[in-house]
């Protein structure tokens, strides 16, 4: 029972991986790749790591095991989080049919700004003076 | 070594290779510190095979500090790349 579920662990991680693997190299931009690796990777080591905590099953191997997953969760949203951003501020392309740019209006690439889309309002409201501003 | 083990060896040495090529053809640098961090987790997988293969549970520190360096570079990738601006290449 547990060598058969130890089994199906490993093959369904290392398919985890391939499926990633494959959508690296197929995808068509940056962030679609991204949304491909950083999930099915991170699941499929993390698949692997629990079955070596079942084949071993020993506390030391176990929490080592389990360490790794925690690790691993931990830090993959992130890294796929500022490579993202990273990729976004160095212009790389997005996919032609890509609907919605939500980031595009607000952000002026040249002095590496974000407007919040509220600044006419705000600014409006300064030019009328500080004396009929509610306090 | 049985069946399973070695099918899944084979499935992620394909995975690396795929991987490779996207770093070779990444029309990007972003889109190759991707595929840099894909190797580094199907590295981490390969090494987690290989020690219940072998028996051998101290392989596993190898998985940690695999981990933790592919963090590292990613994140002083992206710290490299951010102060660029924007880059065409």
């Amino acid at each position: 029972m547990t060598e058969l579920l130890k089994e199906a662990l490993i093959l369904v991680g290392a398919i985890f991986m391939f499926l990633a693997a494959l959508g690296v190299v197929r995808l068509p931009d940056l962030l679609t790749r991204m949304h491909a690796t950083t999930k099915a990777a991170t699941l499929g080591a993390s698949l692997i790591m629990l079955a070596v905590a079942l084949h071993f099953a020993e506390v030391a191997v176990v929490a080592r095991a389990l360490g790794v997953i925690l690790f691993i969760m931990m830090t993959a949203p992130v890294a796929a989080h500022v490579i993202g951003r990273a990729g976004y501020f160095v212009g790389s392309r997005l996919w032609d049919g890509t609907v919605k740019d939500e980031l595009k209006p607000h952000y002026d690439p040249l002095t590496h700004r974000l407007e919040s889309g509220l600044e006419p309002e705000r600014d409006a409201r300064r030019r009328a003076g500080p004396s009929d501003e509610a306090p | 070594m049985s069946i399973v083990i070695m099918l899944s060896l084979v499935l992620m040495a394909l995975a690396l290779c795929l991987a490779f090529v996207r770093l070779c053809l990444g029309p990007s640098l972003p889109d190759r510190v991707v595929a840099l961090e894909l190797f580094s987790s199907v590295i981490v997988g390969i090494i987690g095979v290989v020690a219940i293969a072998t028996d051998v549970p101290s392989l596993l520190d190898v998985a940690i500090v695999m981990a933790l360096m592919a963090f590292m570079a990613t994140i002083g990738f992206a710290r490299f790349l951010e102060r660029g601006g924007p880059r065409d290449d």
